[in-house]
């Protein structure tokens, strides 16, 4: 029975288990609602409840172990002569779990009976032509060891399902009746009910927490074996990247994209740090309640308009634009429209709104007093601004540029599309160069398998990159904080 | 700026005895040059940052608002029983086996005729040359149209044909003359009889419903691509979105907010929300690659493993705008629900989350629409390079099986070599663009609508 249905019998366990409870609680007092604990419709929940959420966990690890386990167990069956590493062990597994699957189509379309499937061996049958019959095409014959273990693996995956149909629905009948036998007057089933749903909660706040860890096991697990087949220190230390390289020729060397991520950065707080900055002195000193009620939002729409549009403005926009002035006609200093200028141009632009709403909030909450005291002792307005509001909110200021370099280095889509593809270590800011971000979507996009140097260095980029990130975000927010505490 | 050191200074214009109060002196008048240079430079910056977005905004539409035109050639198309039906049984297996070369002849002769109706010379000696102002699809929309009509055989029918992109391109000043010199696919001689054709009205452009509604094409097919079946791979990614980030989102806030202790497990969650809302989203791609792909088998590019990556990015904007509305109801509230004898639990649903309600929907529009616009975790679980050229067939097959998404399609087409396919990008950069105004905006409305101030 397919784990849908099983779902179905579960849920229509615990809207029976619902009705059920209420009556029963009501009746076990006489009908006479007082002599409850709680209100009636808390037993029905307490019985749906336990009815359902026990066979539920039950159902859903069930369905996530038993394909692992199966398949451990079933590529035992392979030969070890068949393959040499465990990339290739993985692409014959999945042969067999499409012959496998192809036999399950064969016999609910009726191409044959659950006996034949057994009993097929590639001698007798032609497996691939039959497969095709059915709509299953393979890309070659079928092994025998592999119809083997295919076998094995419907064998083994009926009889799971089969247990797993006995156990869960034995969990959710047990749950049932154990919370009909507790059903009493005197029960607290409110309590009950209130305690289930607070573990609920718990359980959604931690799905944070899981995230976390599942970043960060994802990143480490594949980045300790991309350094098993690559030393690290060529990793970290290497000054140049060539993934093409063949027979053993290639160098993953992360300095060059570094460098490209930090020069794009750079050049983008270089827009973004002094425009916002001064936009933001200007809407919170300067401007009317209208030109700021009219401005801000508009600004902050540059925030809102997602980073694919900025890449494609670089590429199409702003790229070609450049070119006119630096390139080939004009002054000769660019060859393509791609480069560190225009991918930081454009990300500048989109830092704007981030930095100038961050400042503003924080200009905001230097204390007005400050300020009157400064105009009390006869400085203007700008001299204010310049000498007492910015520096006390100096420490707040550098921590939003600090999260404005941390978005930028985070960025993908307009460096993808605007820095180019080329690994350099070069000063000309007209010179297409890659940062980290685009690399791994350049290593991860495609057909590669995850077993190679060349698709796992990603892993060890992201590992890098969210450890950069998240050591400005850490440092930013301790600043913007204890900035705050100065002031509250 | 002590009084005391400016006395001294002769050069920083010292007040002398002479001077009148109503009369500036140098100093007031640098110090007043300098307020006006600074407020200036306020507004100059602002005026930047709106100069960039109206750049950005035009770019958008005068680049993006072409792609809503296409070309199109009416043609009447003679339906050749002798090409179509050789047997004339009107047996749809047989028609079935004429493919789309054998509807070329047919395109063809149409295009003849209806140049010589016109009085167009016709300086291609080969049908075939005269096709290529036609895209390749053309053939297909006939043997469609055929397939649907058997009984229409041997009637003449008119169809409103797609032109090939180099058409439509010269027809939106895109292609000139002299870039089609190095072009193999139309030579300026085609432009000519182009020009003729657009007089006589056979070619012109028209609003173009497939760009909307339509699957992408293959490369070599701009004229055709739509982005109607990625808006269907967004809209099932919305609804994975939707239907775990907002009870989650909501189950998560309601505990921190209202129960959770002061503790290190409290604190702990705290950390890695606020930590989470600014990790790059392309490290949460890595994690939908490195969990959802490689650990647990869903499928690649599939809508359920996008709108999964998706929820994980933007549950720490749902659970901290909600908390925010779950603070702003005062607690008075609370204390007379509690006060008349509700638990903590019916406290809080029903009395606290309702009043919430609208903050909370608000909040989930916004983390919406940014993850609408999220292309860079798409990327890595392979929603680029996939060609989303057929709609799904089911609703499960919806969420299971491999689709693009709008902003994978847009990136996609940027990739492309042709740059009929920059124009097409634009364009879903304006449907995509329509979605988040749309979202925004009603988002507002509730804000609006149901805010209240305590």
């Amino acid at each position: 029975m397919s784990a849908f249905w099983l779902l179905m019998i579960i849920l229509a366990l615990a809207a029976v288990g619902f009705i059920q409870g209420r009556s029963r609680a009501l009746s076990s007092v006489h009908g006479d609602r007082r002599l409850l604990h709680s209100l009636p419709n808390y037993y029905g929940f307490n019985v749906a409840m336990l009815a359902f959420v026990p066979a539920v966990l039950v159902l859903g690890a069930w369905v996530i172990i038993q394909p692992m386990l199966i398949s451990g167990q079933v590529s035992t069956l392979i030969p070890s002569e068949l393959y040499e590493d465990a990339g290739q062990l993985n692409l014959i597994m999945s042969d067999v779990k499409r012959v496998a699957d192809g036999l399950d189509v064969a016999v609910a379309q009726g191409v044959m009976s659950a006996e034949d499937v057994s009993q097929i061996s590639t001698e007798t049958t032609d497996v691939r032509g039959l497969l095709g019959q059915v709509g299953v095409a393979l890309g070659s014959d079928v092994d025998p060891s592999v119809l083997k273990a295919a076998q094995e693996m419907r064998g083994k995956t009926t009889s799971g399902n089969l247990f797993m149909t006995i156990v869960v629905v034995a969990v959710a009948a047990a749950g049932f009746i154990a919370a009909m036998m507790m059903t009493r007057g005197d029960f607290r089933a409110r309590n009950a009910v209130e305690g289930g749903v607070k573990t609920l909660l718990i359980g959604a706040a931690s799905i944070a927490i899981l995230t976390t860890i599942g970043i960060v096991l994802s990143l480490i697990f594949n980045t300790i074996t991309f350094f098993g087949m690559f030393p690290a220190s060529d990793f970290l230390f290497g000054l140049t990247w060539s993934p093409e390289g063949r027979g053993g020729s290639e160098h993953l060397g992360i300095l060059p994209l570094l460098w490209g991520t930090i020069y794009i950065s750079i050049v983008a707080l270089l827009v973004a740090v002094p425009i916002g900055l001064f936009a933001a002195v200007y809407l919170s000193e300067y401007a009317s309640r209208t030109t700021r009620a009219f401005a801000k939002p508009l600004l902050e729409v540059l925030a809102g308009i997602p980073t694919i549009v900025y890449g494609l403005f670089a590429l199409t926009v702003v790229g070609p634009l450049l070119v006119n002035f630096f390139g080939a006609d004009g002054l000769g200093w660019m060859q393509g429209a791609r480069s560190v200028m225009t991918a930081g141009l454009v990300m500048g632009i989109m830092l704007i709104p981030f930095v100038s709403s961050l400042s503003d909030d924080i200009i905001n909450a230097v204390p007005q007093a400050m300020r009157d005291g400064s105009y009390g002792l006869g400085a203007t307005q700008s001299e204010t601004v310049k000498q007492v509001v910015l520096p006390a909110a100096l420490p707040g200021i550098v921590g939003a540029i600090l999260l404005a370099a941390s978005r930028a280095i985070g960025e993908t889509m307009i460096v993808v599309m605007g820095a180019g593809a080329a690994a350099r270590l070069n000063l000309n800011p007209f010179e297409a160069m890659t940062t980290v971000t685009a690399k791994i979507v350049s290593q991860l996009t495609g057909d590669s398998d995850f077993a190679s140097p060349e698709a796992l260095v990603a892993f060890a980029l992201g590992m890098t990159l969210f450890l950069l990130t998240l050591g400005l975000n850490v440092l930013a927010l301790y600043i913007v904080r204890k900035y705050r505490e100065q002031y509250e | 700026m002590s009084d005391a050191s400016l006395q001294n200074d002769p050069e920083m214009g010292a007040p002398s005895t002479k001077s009148s109060i109503l009369e500036l002196d140098q100093r007031t008048k640098k110090r007043n040059a300098a307020e006006a240079r600074f407020r200036a430079y306020g507004i100059v910056a602002i005026a930047v940052g709106l100069v960039f977005l109206l750049v950005l905004i035009s770019s958008i539409f005068f680049k993006g608002v072409g792609a809503f035109q296409q070309t199109f050639i009416t043609l009447d198309v003679e339906l050749l029983e002798s090409k179509l039906d050789k047997t004339g049984e009107r047996d749809i297996e047989k028609i079935k086996k004429v493919t789309t070369f054998g509807y070329n002849p047919l395109i063809e002769n149409a295009l003849k005729v209806a140049m010589e109706e016109a009085g167009i010379e016709n300086p291609f000696a080969k049908g075939k040359d005269l096709r290529k102002m036609l895209s390749s699809g053309a053939a297909a929309d006939l043997r469609r149209f055929v397939i649907a009509n058997p009984d229409r055989i041997g009637d003449t029918v008119q169809f409103r044909l797609l032109a090939s992109s180099r058409v439509d391109g010269y027809l939106k000043d895109r292609v000139t003359r002299e870039s089609l010199a190095r072009d193999k696919n139309l030579t300026p001689v085609h432009l000519d009889v182009v020009d003729q054709l657009k007089e006589a009205g056979i070619v012109a452009k028209s609003f173009n419903l497939g760009f909307i509604t339509g699957a992408d094409a293959s490369e070599s097919r701009p004229e055709q691509a739509g982005i109607g079946v990625s808006m269907l791979g967004s809209l099932y990614m919305m609804l994975v979105v939707l239907a775990c980030a907002l009870p989650i989102g909501v189950a998560a806030s309601i505990y921190l907010e209202e129960f959770a202790p002061q503790n290190w497990f409290t604190d702990l969650i705290e950390v890695n929300i606020s930590n989470l809302a600014a990790v790059p989203s392309i490290v949460f791609g890595i994690l939908g690659l490195a969990v959802f792909i490689q650990f647990a088998h869903l499928p690649q590019s599939a809508p359920l493993v996008g709108g999964l990556v998706l929820t994980l990015m933007t549950l720490p904007t749902i659970i901290i705008s909600t908390r925010a509305s779950l603070k702003s109801v005062p607690p008075s509230i609370r204390e007379a629900a509690l006060g008349i004898g509700a638990s903590k639990m019916q406290t809080v649903f029903h009395h606290v989350l309702p009043l919430a309600m609208p903050g909370i929907l608000t909040g989930t529009i916004i983390g919406l629409a940014q993850a609408l616009g999220e292309t860079a975790p798409l990327l890595l679980i392979g929603m680029v390079g996939y060609i989303a050229s057929n709609y799904p067939g089911g609703i499960i097959e919806g969420f299971m099986s491999p689709n693009s998404a709008m902003p994978a399609q847009i990136y996609e087409w940027a990739k492309r070599a042709d740059p009929a396919y920059y124009e097409r990008a634009w364009g879903g950069i304006i449907i995509l663009l329509v979605f988040l105004m749309t979202m925004n905006i009603i988002a507002i409305i509730l804000r609006r609508r149901f805010e209240r101030r305590w």
